[in-house]
C-alpha cells in the first residue's frame, strides 16, 4: 500500500481564514457566546477547537469553555477489531447540562466517529443542543449525520484519503488529498 | 499494542507495553469523574471471574472495572461450586467455556494455574494472583500510582519491604519496574527473601533503617501468614520491631516520598496505623487506580486472537 499525494486542497492561509469564518458562523448561529461551549474530538479536532476558541476570544473578548473528547471507547468497531487503538485523555472540566455544545472535528466521513462522540457527550450530561462543525466534509456518510457548519466540502472517492495536518501535531498546516494505491 | 492475548504476568513485558497500559488507564480514570461512570466498550463480551482464593479488593475492583466497561459478568467462587464435589480445575474451566465466554480473570493459590488454563481454553486470560508467583494488575496499579504521585517511574528508587518470598505482588513489581530500568531494593529478614533474587536485577538489604534514606517509594508488603510455614521469624512483635514502618523510622526521610501497601494491612505489624493513614500514604489512591488499570487491561486484551501480533 502506497500513498500518492494528489493535491494540496488547503494551505495554511486557507485554514486560517476558514477558522475565522467558522468562529463567526458559530457566534452568529448562537447569537453571541451565551451558554456556548466547544468540544473538540481528539486528536486534530481538539486543536481546531482550541484555535476556534482563541479566535472567538479575539472577536468577542470572552473566554469560551473548551473541552476535548476521545470517543474511542464508544466506537462500534471496538468489539470487532483485533488491535485496540490507543486513546487520549478526555477532558471536559465543566458541566454540559443545558449548554449549547459545538462539537468540532477535522474531517467528516462515514459519520461513525460523530455518532460515538454524541453517545459519549450524553454520558456527561444533557446539553440543550449540539451543533456539528467540521473543517472538511468529504462525503460518503454511512449514518444519517450532517454537519451544521462546514469549513470546506471536498468531494472524494473512497480510494482517496484526506489528510489534515496541523502544526500542533504535524510539521505544517495543510489539507492534502492523497490516493492509496496497491 | 500488547504482544500477548493474555496478561499472565509481567515477566518479559516491555517498557512500551507498560506505558501503553498506564496511558490507557489514565483515560479510564477520567470516566470515574463523570455523572455516568460507564462506557459501552465491552458491550456483548462475557467475562468470568474465577476466584479460587479469597479476595476483597481485587475481586470488587475487577468486577466494577468490568461493569464500567458494560461487559456481562459471571462470578465464580470455588467454595460454592462443584469444586467441592471434586471437579478438576480444567474440567470446571472447560464447562464454563462451553457456555461461550470471552475473557477470564483467574485467582488461584497454585502458581501457574492461569497459564495452564490459557493453554486449554480459548479466551483472554488475566491473572489476578496465582499463589506466590505473580499479580500483574497490582504491580501495574502500583506503577500508575507512583507515576501519578512522583511524575515519573524511571530514575527512582523503589523499595519492597517485608515478605518477598511469599509475595506475588513483589515478583510482579520487580519484573515491571526492572523492565523500566527503575532501581529496586528488596528488604526483609533473610528467611523471607528468596535466594539468588539478585539475578532479577534487585539489590538486597536486611536493615530497613539503611534503605529508608535512599528511597522514593516504600512499598510495604503484607506478611502472608497464610502461606508461611512457622519459624521464619521469632514473633510478630519482633518482626514489627525490626521491619515495621513506624513514624520514628520515617523521621530520617526529609524529602518527598510515598508509602504504598497492596492491602489488606496487618496494622501494627508491617506498618503502624499513623503511617498507613499519613499524608505520605497513597494506599487508597492505589485502590482507585486499580480499577482504571484493570479496565485498561481488559480493554487492550479484548478481541485479541493471536498469541503473537503487531
Amino acid at each position: 500500500m502506497k500513498e500518492k499525494v494528489k493535491a494540496t486542497i488547503l494551505t495554511a492561509e486557507d485554514i486560517e481564514r476558514i477558522i475565522t469564518r467558522l468562529a463567526h458562523e458559530i457566534l452568529e448561529r448562537n447569537r453571541g457566546t451565551e451558554n456556548l461551549v466547544l468540544v473538540g474530538l481528539r486528536t486534530r479536532g481538539a486543536h481546531i477547537a482550541q484555535r476556534i476558541s482563541d479566535k472567538i476570544k479575539e472577536i468577542e473578548g470572552s473566554d469560551i469553555s473548551t473541552g476535548f473528547l476521545d470517543a474511542t471507547f464508544y466506537r462500534d468497531d471496538v468489539r470487532t477489531r483485533l488491535k485496540q487503538p490507543s486513546v487520549e485523555v478526555s477532558s471536559i472540566p465543566f458541566a454540559i447540562d443545558d449548554k449549547n455544545i459545538v462539537l468540532i472535528d477535522d474531517v467528516l466521513y462515514t459519520g461513525r466517529t460523530v455518532r460515538a462522540a454524541l453517545d459519549a457527550l450524553m454520558d456527561y450530561g444533557r446539553p440543550a443542543c449540539i451543533y456539528l462543525v467540521v473543517l472538511v466534509d468529504r462525503g460518503h456518510r454511512e449514518l444519517p449525520i450532517k454537519a451544521d457548519i462546514v469549513g470546506k466540502n471536498i468531494p472524494t472517492s473512497v480510494g482517496e484519503e484526506i489528510k489534515v495536518k496541523l502544526t500542533e501535531v504535524d510539521e505544517e498546516d495543510a489539507v492534502i488529498l492523497t490516493e492509496v494505491t496497491e | 499494542m500488547l504482544k500477548s492475548k493474555h496478561l499472565l504476568g509481567l515477566d518479559g513485558i516491555t517498557k512500551k507495553e507498560i506505558y501503553a497500559i498506564l496511558d490507557t488507564a489514565r483515560h479510564f480514570r477520567e470516566v470515574f469523574d463523570r455523572p455516568v461512570k460507564r462506557v459501552p466498550t465491552l458491550q456483548g463480551k462475557t467475562v468470568v471471574n474465577l476466584f479460587y482464593e479469597p479476595s476483597t479488593r481485587t475481586r470488587i475492583s475487577f468486577e466494577l472495572a468490568e461493569k464500567r466497561l458494560s461487559a456481562d459478568i459471571v462470578n465464580f467462587t470455588s467454595s460454592a461450586s462443584s469444586v467441592k464435589k471434586g471437579e478438576t480445575l480444567i474440567d470446571t474451566m472447560k464447562n464454563i467455556e462451553a457456555m461461550k465466554i470471552d475473557m477470564v480473570v483467574v485467582r488461584h493459590s497454585s502458581p501457574g494455574a492461569p497459564h495452564l488454563l490459557a493453554k486449554v481454553v480459548d479466551a483472554n486470560f488475566v491473572n489476578a494472583g496465582d499463589g506466590g508467583h505473580e499479580h500483574p494488575t497490582q504491580a501495574l496499579l502500583d506503577m500508575m500510582t507512583i507515576r501519578e504521585k512522583l511524575g515519573k517511574l524511571e530514575d527512582l528508587t523503589v523499595a519492597l519491604v517485608g515478605d518477598i518470598s511469599h509475595s506475588r505482588v513483589s515478583m510482579s513489581n520487580i519484573y515491571g519496574l526492572r523492565a523500566l530500568g527503575t532501581r529496586v531494593i528488596v528488604c526483609g529478614p533473610s528467611t523471607l527473601i528468596p535466594r539468588e533474587i539478585e539475578k532479577l536485577g534487585v539489590e538486597v538489604y536486611h536493615n530497613v533503617d539503611e534503605i529508608i534514606p535512599q528511597v522514593d517509594v516504600l512499598n510495604i508488603l503484607r506478611l502472608q501468614l497464610e502461606r508461611q510455614q512457622s519459624g521464619l521469624f521469632p514473633s510478630l512483635r519482633e518482626y514489627h520491631n525490626y521491619y515495621g514502618i513506624t513514624r520514628d523510622r520515617l523521621k530520617r526521610l526529609n524529602r518527598n516520598f510515598t508509602i504504598m501497601h497492596p492491602g489488606p494491612i496487618n496494622r501494627g505489624v508491617e506498618i503502624t496505623s499513623d503511617v498507613a493513614d499519613s499524608k505520605h500514604s497513597v494506599i487508597l489512591d492505589q485502590v482507585t487506580n486499580g480499577q482504571a488499570v484493570r479496565m485498561a487491561v481488559l480493554y487492550l486484551l479484548s478481541g485479541r486472537k493471536q498469541e503473537e501480533g503487531e
